[in-house]
Formats: C-alpha cells, structure tokens, sequence
C-alpha cells in the first residue's frame, strides 16, 4: 500500500519536475533568440529541413482532404438542395480547423520527429557537451534556430494546406459533381470572414507550431543519451506533440468560435 | 554552415508559396472587402423588434448591399432597439423618408434590413434618423397569432 502511494508520488514529482525543466529550457531558448537575427542564415538552413521537407506531404494531404471534403458533403447537401454552400463548407472546415489541425499533426510526424532524433542523437554522441566545452551554449546555437525555423514555417505549412484543400474541393465540386461555378466561389466569399475565420486558423498553426517544435526540441534535448533513449524521445514527440495539438485545438476552439 | 545556394532558393520559394496561399485564402475564399465598406456615413433607426439581426448584417435596397449593420444598441426610454446602419459613401442620394424593415432571407436564412426609397427631396446624411421602421417578423409570434385566430372562429 505505501510502496504504491510512494510509486504514485515518484510519477507526480517526475511529471512536474520535467515540466518545470521544459519552462525553464523554454525560457533559456527564447533568450537566444535575438542573438539569431544578424545570423539568420541559421535559421534559413532549419527552415529548408523543417518546412521544405515538409512541404511535399502537407501539399498532397490538403488536396486529398479538400476533394474528399467535397466528396463527402456533397452527398449530404444534394438532399437539401444546398449543393452550393458545398465552397463554404469546405472553405469554413479547412481554414478554421483541418488546415490548423491536420497540419500539426503532420507537422509532428514529419518535422517534430526529425527534429527531436537529430538534437537526441547530437546528446547521444556528446557533440552538445563538446559545444559547452567551447563554451558556446548549444541552447543557443543549436536548439534556438531550429525552435524559430519550426514556429515560423507552421502557419506557412498550415496556409498551403488549406488553400491547395480548397483547391482540391473546388475542382471535384466544380469539375466532378457539376456545382455551378459561381454559387461556389461566391457564397464561400460571403460567409468566410477574414478576421473570425482565417486570421483564427493563422493564430491556431502558430500557436500548434510553436507548442509541436517545443515538445520536439525538448523531447530531443532531454532525451536519455543512449540508442533507446532517443528512440523513446522520438516516439514522444510524435504521440504528445499530436495529443496537444488535438487538446488545444479544442480549447481554442471554445475560446474563438464558442 | 551549410549556406549553400539551393537551399536559399527553396526556402525563398517555400516562403513564396506560404505568402501565396494566406493571400489566397484572404483574397479569394474571404470577403475582403469587409476592409473598404468601412468608409461610409452612419445613420440610426429605432426598432420594436430586431428579432435576430446582428452587427455586420447587410442592408440593401432594392436587393443590393448598400451598407452594413454597425452597431445594435438599446434604448431604455422607449424600449426599443437601436440600430445604427453604416452606408457606403458613393450611396449618397437615399431620401430621408425611407423605410427601413427587418426580413429574413429565405424561410430560415439569415435577416437583413431592407431600405425602401421614399419621395422626400433631402437625402440621408451621417447623422440621420430613420422615422419609418418595421419591425422583424418573428414566426412564433405569427403562428400564435394564427393558432388565437382559429381558436375564435371556432
């Protein structure tokens, strides 16, 4: 019985302990930040791993979603003879939610992971220590402009995906199911609002992007330096990086939309 | 560090393409002309019943967006709702004695207020009131008033 209480107290203190660590490293992190911008060909170099590596995947996901989101309303509002709001339920699905959504999560399994197994392995082969040793903080030099690379190519990532999505679901509603053209575009322009709808989906991806690139960064930074250490990390980043996506996702929502 | 030319490119190009598609998003699937109607005169109407009019609801005349809703306030004196209406500037020649009234598009669509012209020589101007308003029509009070009438006839 007490050595339960005690396993249960260990986790309580662990779960906190890192959490408190994972401040304090975000802290130190943002500090380095301003140090980046009169060399921000650091952060150049991150941004072709992190987001035009990305790219391909994002790209092909957001057509697929928008054709299919077309596909899948149509047969639901052909019975109401409402097949024109076909743009605007596409449009209001991909900019307020899947564009955000779908692209974290993505942007976790493609980016975050990479992220977290290159800082990990870097732990692992002590190339972080080496770095003290010459007494430049890999905080700093390492870890900062791969956390500014992440947060400033999610929305970038999250805008493809919803404009190629509504791409998508205009040539199937148009193309394929014979939607007329005009009512298309022109209801979708009614009734999405710059501000309410697709300002809150660019505050949502930066907001998914700078949590996801935390999580990586840090999973990698913290990971245990040994072969599975780094596996586990990335396994981590992937799985809670996606689950709070999804968390936040929901309590945004409530905060913009409710 | 790698800083090797290929890589700008694409990055430039990755950059390009994000800018590319927020514009899109804002130009094509938004209504961004929510940026230009804000120059445009205010005028006010009093209502009975607004019913579910709400700011940014568009006001037409004759079926064509002139202005938008600006603002829904409420008189505590005479317990009316008070509708200020913001009127695209190039509508400059509406006669002050138009009617205003609240319809629905549609049976369940969104409402709006519609602007009839009068015959009165001088136009609206910033500042104006509205004198002729009709109120919205509220189906549950129509299907009362329909479900009292049929119970007299009886």
């Amino acid at each position: 019985m007490l050595d339960q209480l005690q396993k249960l107290g260990a986790t309580a203190l662990g779960v906190a302990e890192r959490l408190g660590r994972g401040h304090l490293f975000l802290w130190h992190v943002l500090g380095g930040f301003p140090a980046l911008l009169p060399r921000f060909g650091m952060v150049i170099t991150q941004l072709f791993s992190v987001g035009v590596l990305s790219l391909l995947i994002i790209a092909v996901s957001g057509l697929f979603v928008g054709m299919v989101l077309a596909l899948q309303g149509y047969n639901t509002l052909v019975d109401f003879g409402a097949t024109e709001s076909l743009g605007v339920m596409v449009a209001l699905a991909l900019v307020r939610e899947l564009g955000p959504v779908v692209g974290g999560l993505l942007f976790a399994g493609r980016a975050g992971s990479a992220l977290t197994a290159e800082i990990g392995l870097m732990k692992a082969t002590e190339q972080l220590s080496a770095m003290e040793m010459m007494a430049v903080d890999p905080l700093h030099r390492v870890v900062a402009p791969r956390f500014m690379a992440g947060i400033l190519a999610m929305p970038l990532l999250a805008a493809i995906f919803s404009a190629l999505g509504v791409i998508g679901g205009y040539f199937v509603a148009v193309g394929l199911l014979g939607v007329d053209e005009g009512a298309f575009w022109s209801q979708m322009q009614a009734k999405v609002d710059l501000y309410e709808d697709i300002l809150n989906g660019v505050i949502k991806s930066i907001v998914f992007g700078f949590v996801v690139t935390w999580i990586a960064v840090f999973e990698g930074y913290d990971a245990v330096p040994t072969s599975e250490g780094v596996s586990r990390a990335t396994t981590n980043t992937v799985v809670h990086g996606s689950l709070a996506v999804l968390g936040l996702d929901f309590i945004l929502t409530a905060l913009m939309f409710g | 560090m790698m800083h090797s030319r290929s890589v700008q490119i694409w990055v430039g190009l990755f950059v390009v393409a994000g800018m590319a598609a927020l514009l899109m998003l804002s130009m094509k699937v938004s209504n961004i002309s929510a940026f230009t109607e804000s120059e445009g005169f205010e005028v006010t109407g009093y209502f009975e019943n607004i019913g579910g009019l709400k700011v940014r609801s568009p006001v037409t005349m004759a079926g064509v967006v002139v202005g938008r809703v600006a603002n829904i306030g409420f008189d505590k004196d005479s317990y009316e709702a008070v509708v200020t209406l913001n009127i695209q500037n190039e509508y400059d020649n509406i006669p002050v004695d138009s009617s205003a009234s609240i319809f629905t598009a549609g049976l369940l669509g969104e409402q709006y207020i519609g602007l009839e012209a009068g015959g009165a020589e001088e136009v609206l101007k910033a500042g104006s009131e509205l004198e002729l308003t009709q109120s919205a029509i509220v189906l549950e009070q129509i299907i009362g008033q329909f479900l009292v009438s049929q119970a007299d006839k009886e």
